[in-house]
């Protein structure tokens, strides 16, 4: 993403700020900035019907620049695309005020966007990171097993699961295992062509291809590779050969990448130290969770009260939030978030790492709540005001399920 | 013997002259035409004369026979006295015709054709009973049909039923006692590919199914006779109650009979006996030898009370014709009447099966990685003689050709080249052997960390698990810390209570007393806080490779201080597990094969609960496609129905294969599993659970989930609350927690949850949605 221009105040965060996306990866950053209520103004299409004196009417498609006061926004990580609703605020020939329209932002063409509620910290850090033009680290890996292969997109904030490929393997036999062989050799063909579909092998050199599996199937489809790359004489996919790494990984379930991701071997080809910290980060919260000392904790509730008794300062003290909070259709509760942040980062003087939710080290933190805390000192006891009040989303849950847990026991 | 041939059966040149004149003869007046004709030479009157005399002293008083029967009979033996004794004890049967009957027909048609061979042409005596030129054409090919279908399908004479009338049992023509003999040097030859079956064959069946059997025997192919061959050996009720109901078809056509000779333990629960009729007077003679060759066999022939039913009635050829007996479809017992007379006997077996005798017991054999699982296991499918010592030869010199000639007895276990390669096992193998007293599926489950998923699915079939332990220093230690302890709780947590302890590769430290004695001391401290009962743990010192203590006694002087049982004998006493066989459908896909041409999708597993049975319908979870047993495979032997606790292979049919996945449920479609996307367990923690990304494993099933709330941790014994939402769970602790999944499957009972390589707790589902 470029910034293109920019007028925001300093002091309450008001005035626009014009992008222009350049990736697919950009639209993550997008949806993460636009917020219903803000100002959206980008080219658009829109078909026109008009009707003449004698009443016959004609639909014409026109390019036009509209400006909508967003009310909805959808993102399709899949296909990495962003549709944004809304009304339109201001008339131009060919909409009226107040009209509905549905916007898809495209690549490279710009876009610009007034905060509703102003410009907050989350918000320009999102923007700074976006338009970071440092090279980004992208790999494909293919987490695999026995007769099944999930083909993903790693990016620095997404692990984008792009196709699934499964094959019915036949299973170990008395009578002998010509079988096996012949449809392992079946299921890598499938796995390679699919595979082929996404990968764009013209880029030189190509991007890493990280192969994890629990046993030998993915060594056995480098091996596959490579033969086929040689008996095809198939000079790119001969030049992807040394841009491919074997990693393990403990399943072939697409979470089981969060340890291929962290292990040295990986990171090190990988160069992304943005996911490096934030997974170490979540590795300690879970090694001091497993200690149950009191210095970590996790959850909306128990984590805003450590940070109000200051516990996530300075010397260690570390706040891990999933961007998922900022994405509140709620006000008020983004509002809620956004504090949380600046009191860490400016007055306590903790870390502050927002992890994306559509990447692993995101997902870990996604089962605990959202919202994590490595505390400086020991605190306990957290938690225990919450028995019977019962606010907050997960608190609230928690107690339903303890109301039928009781007949259970019976 | 002769071999002439004329088309179907032999004849001899001038007699096939004499046919014109003989069919218009009566019969009695013919024989007796015969005899007197008859001119014996000097020789033949003298062994005639002994022969008669000792004949009737056999004979006794108790039966009236004439001389001149004596004469006919010994003429046709060719003095054989005590052949032709049994014959004309048959021709006057006291009391019971069935018995004496019983084992001469074979050798009655055999030697009256070695005594036709001897005598001369001319001599010939040949009388035929009244024959039909329809049923002399017979068995010309047009007619020839399948024998099944002619028994099978059963209507009412429309028009009456043109049948054989008079004419004697007796061999007396030679034409049909060559016949005979040639019908039965095709049967030999076909026992003598069939050996087993026919033997137990020929002693059950009356003589009167020769018949049956011969025409069988001509068209037996095989396998694909597997069927037929069942019903053919079944007890004598079956057979002749599957020709019987020509008269009104009150019965079902195709009973599945429960016994079948593959295996001896079923062969224990009888087939029930058809209902039979008070038995009438039978005026009538039975059809002449050669008139029941000729036309094949007749169904009253085989059941005396139906004869008097028909009385004479005449059948026409073309009622045996299947596109005849279509136009009839009521004449077959309905679909719905076989299924349920099935059932009914499926379930009267079932509560027989039951008995000790005929357990039949899943073994699973885990440890460490090299610990000597596979090779443990190959040692006793090799000395059970399950494996024969060519083929462990083969395995031998190819493992000698990579310079890994110890795995030769674990390369009976592990086949796959990656397994041989690598020099480890990764999915399970399944093998079967019997002792005197039980029938054991054995599996042998991976021990390297990486294939624990697979471990799972083969522990999740087992009764009860050996545990393979190496007696070496350090590599029990290192087992005890890695997968020795892992797969103890997992084969624990899934259910299995007995637990033998194989102490393996005692050769390696000599068989020494000291080291297994320590061994089994931290091993009983560890299983019994795994939660192993100390009297369902046994220790059993052994040698995989060398075979000491495994099935045969140790090498003498090297265990003295042993008085123990070996391998087998522990194998032996261990207590069969119940079976659910009372609640609804459940089997778990274990594995998806193309079976062959007649059998194109089958699926192999172990029923975990419930019976199925041919014909069945199930429906198979997540897909909720349904499917039909077309055929059920237990051992490599058909079988009609299966129970809980067997591994079976079913064929289907009615589904496409893409519905089928490893780890789908089979269920009755009455009584469905329901498919859970999250779910509530009770856990018990191995190590560290936070809410967090685990994979789910229940047998073949292997979906990733996340544990989305600690609800709350338990009492351990009691179940109570101890805490409320907790922060994490600590290894050991009981806990109730919710379980997301990512997409919905069918689960239930049991289940582990594993991460990042690591079994973190085993659960039993309390409630899903």
């Amino acid at each position: 993403m470029r910034l293109i221009k920019s007028q925001i105040e300093r002091r309450d965060g008001s005035g626009f700020a014009t992008l222009l996306p350049e990736e697919p990866e950009d639209m993550w950053h997008a949806y993460n900035l636009i917020r219903p209520a803000d100002l959206l103004r980008a080219s658009a299409i829109r078909r026109v019907t008009t009707e003449s004196a004698t009443g016959s009417t004609s639909s014409t498609r026109v390019h036009t620049t509209l400006t909508l006061r967003v009310t909805s926004v959808d993102f399709d990580a899949g296909a990495s695309e962003l549709h944004v609703s809304g009304k339109v605020a201001e008339e131009n020939k060919y909409v009226k005020l107040g009209g509905f329209h549905t916007l898809d932002l495209e690549l490279n063409r710009n876009f610009t966007l007034e905060k509703a509620e102003g410009w907050d910290s989350v918000a320009l850090d999102i923007v700074r990171e976006a338009t970071d033009q440092r090279k980004k680290a992208e790999v494909w890996a293919v987490v695999m097993g026995t007769g099944i292969g999930n083909i993903c997109l790693v990016t620095e904030n997404q692990t984008i699961l792009r196709q699934r490929v499964e094959s019915m393997m036949p299973k170990k036999r008395y009578d002998g295992s010509g079988k096996l062989e012949a449809a392992q050799d079946k299921f890598f063909s499938t796995l390679l062509t699919t595979l082929l579909t996404h990968l764009d092998l013209t880029i030189q050199p190509p991007k890493p291809l990280l192969l994890a599996s629990s046993d030998f199937t993915a060594s056995a489809f480098q091996a596959y590779i490579k033969r086929t790359a040689i008996n095809t004489a198939n000079k790119p996919l001969q030049s992807l050969l040394p841009a491919i790494i074997i990693a393990h990984s403990s399943s072939a379930h697409v979470h089981a990448l969060a340890d291929v991701l962290k292990s040295p071997a990986v990171l090190q080809k990988l160069s992304n130290t943005k996911y490096a910290r934030e997974s170490s980060l979540m590795d300690r919260l879970e090694e001091l969770l497993r200690k149950d000392d009191g210095r970590a904790w996790y959850g909306p509730r128990e984590v805003e009260r450590a940070v109000e008794k200051g516990a996530v300062g300075r010397g260690g003290g570390a706040l891990l939030i999933s961007n998922a909070l900022f994405r509140s259709q709620k006000i008020e509760e983004r509002r809620r978030w956004v504090g949380l942040v600046d009191r860490v980062k400016e007055v306590e003087g903790g870390e502050v790492r927002v992890l994306s939710s559509l990447h692993e080290s995101g997902k870990r933190l996604e089962s605990l709540g959202n919202v994590a805390a490595i505390l400086t000192f020991p605190l306990e006891d957290l938690d225990e005001e919450d028995e019977g009040d019962g606010d907050g989303g997960v608190d609230g849950t928690r107690v339903e399920g303890e109301g039928e847990d009781v007949s259970d026991i019976v | 013997m002769s071999h002439r041939r004329a088309k179907g059966i032999e004849y001899d040149d001038d007699e096939v002259a004499d046919y014109s004149d003989e069919y218009a003869e009566d019969t009695q007046k013919q024989q007796g035409m015969y005899c007197s004709l008859r001119k014996l030479s000097p020789e033949d009157q003298v062994r005639m004369h002994e022969g008669k005399a000792q004949v009737k002293k056999a004979l006794g008083s108790s039966y009236s026979v004439s001389d001149k029967e004596i004469e006919e009979a010994l003429w046709h033996y060719y003095y054989d006295v005590s052949k032709s004794v049994s014959y004309l004890k048959n021709l006057r049967p006291p009391q019971q015709p069935k018995k004496p009957k019983q084992a001469s027909r074979f050798d009655q048609a055999a030697n009256s054709a070695a005594s036709t061979q001897k005598r001369k042409p001319d001599a010939t005596g040949t009388h035929f009973s009244f024959v039909s030129a329809r049923d002399f054409f017979k068995d010309t090919p047009w007619l020839q049909l399948p024998d099944h279908r002619r028994g099978n399908i059963t209507l009412e004479p429309v028009v009456p039923r043109l049948r054989l009338l008079g004419g004697s049992s007796k061999p007396s023509s030679k034409l049909a006692a060559l016949a005979a003999a040639r019908k039965k040097k095709e049967e030999e030859k076909r026992a003598a590919a069939m050996p087993a079956i026919d033997t137990s064959a020929q002693q059950q069946l009356p003589d009167r199914a020769i018949s049956l059997l011969d025409r069988l025997g001509s068209r037996a192919s095989g396998e694909s006779n597997t069927e037929k061959n069942a019903h053919l050996s079944a007890p004598s009720g079956h057979v002749s109650e599957k020709f019987q109901p020509r008269s009104y078809p009150v019965r079902p056509r195709k009973e599945p009979s429960s016994s079948r000779p593959e295996e001896p333990k079923e062969t224990a629960t009888p087939a029930p006996e058809p209902t039979k009729l008070e038995p009438l007077p039978d005026i009538k003679a039975e059809p002449s030898t050669f008139a029941r060759i000729m036309v094949g066999a007749h169904p009253s022939s085989h059941g005396i009370h139906n004869r008097s039913k028909e009385g004479s009635f005449f059948s026409i050829p073309y009622a045996d014709d299947p596109e005849f007996t279509k136009r009839n479809p009521f004449t077959g017992p309905s679909p719905d009447d076989v299924v349920v007379n099935a059932q009914s006997k499926g379930v009267k077996s079932d509560k027989q099966k039951a008995k000790p005798k005929e357990a039949e017991r899943i073994t699973n054999g885990i440890s460490h990685v090299d610990h000597g699982k596979s090779t443990l296991m190959g040692r006793l499918l090799y000395d059970l003689k399950v494996i024969d010592q060519r083929s462990l030869d083969k395995l031998r010199k190819e493992a000698d050709a990579i310079g890994k000639s110890s795995f030769a007895l674990a390369w009976v276990m592990d086949q796959t080249s990656e397994e041989r390669s690598r020099g480890v096992t990764v999915d399970i193998a399944t093998n079967s052997f019997e002792t005197e007293k039980t029938r054991f599926t054995i599996l042998d489950a991976p021990g390297h960390r990486d294939f624990i998923p697979n471990m799972i699915a083969g522990a999740s079939q087992a009764d009860f698990a050996i545990l393979v332990v190496d007696a070496g220093t350090n590599s029990f230690e290192s087992g005890l810390k890695g997968q020795t302890k892992e797969h103890a709780l997992l084969v624990r947590s899934m259910g299995v209570q007995r637990l033998i302890v194989a102490v393996n590769k005692m050769d390696m430290v000599s068989w020494s007393e000291g080291r297994f004695q320590e061994i089994s001391q931290q091993m009983s401290a560890f299983l019994t806080s795994a939660g192993f009962q100390p009297k369902n743990v046994t220790f059993v010192p052994c040698s995989g490779l060398t075979g000491g203590n495994v099935v045969n006694p140790p090498p003498e002087g090297t265990m003295l201080w042993y008085t123990g049982q070996t391998l087998v004998q522990e194998l032996d006493a261990s207590e069969t597990t119940k079976r659910a066989i009372e609640q609804p459908l459940r089997l778990s896909i274990f594995d998806i094969f193309r079976g062959g041409v007649t059998n194109p999708l089958s699926v192999a597993g172990r029923i975990a609960a419930g019976s199925l049975q041919v014909g069945d319908q199930v429906l198979v979870m997540p897909s909720g496609e349904k499917a039909t047993i077309k055929g059920i495979e237990i051992d490599n032997g058909a079988a009609d129905w299966a129970v809980a606790g067997q591994m079976v292979t079913l064929h289907l049919t009615d589904i496409d294969p893409v519905h089928l996945r490893y780890g789908d449920v089979l269920c009755s479609p009455s009584n469905p599993i329901k498919n859970v996307k999250s779910f509530t367990a009770k856990i018990l923690a191995f190590e560290h659970v936070l809410p967090m990304s685990v994979e789910v494993h229940q047998g073949r099933l292997n979906v990733a989930a996340t544990v989305s709330r600690l609800v709350a941790v338990l009492d351990k014994s009691t179940g109570e609350v101890t805490k409320k939402k907790p922060r994490a769970v600590q290894p050991g602790a009981v806990a109730r927690v919710v379980v997301e999944l990512e997409n919905a499957i069918p689960l239930e009972g049991r289940v582990i949850l594993r991460a990042g390589g690591s079994t973190v707790a085993a659960g039993l589902i309390e409630s899903s949605s």
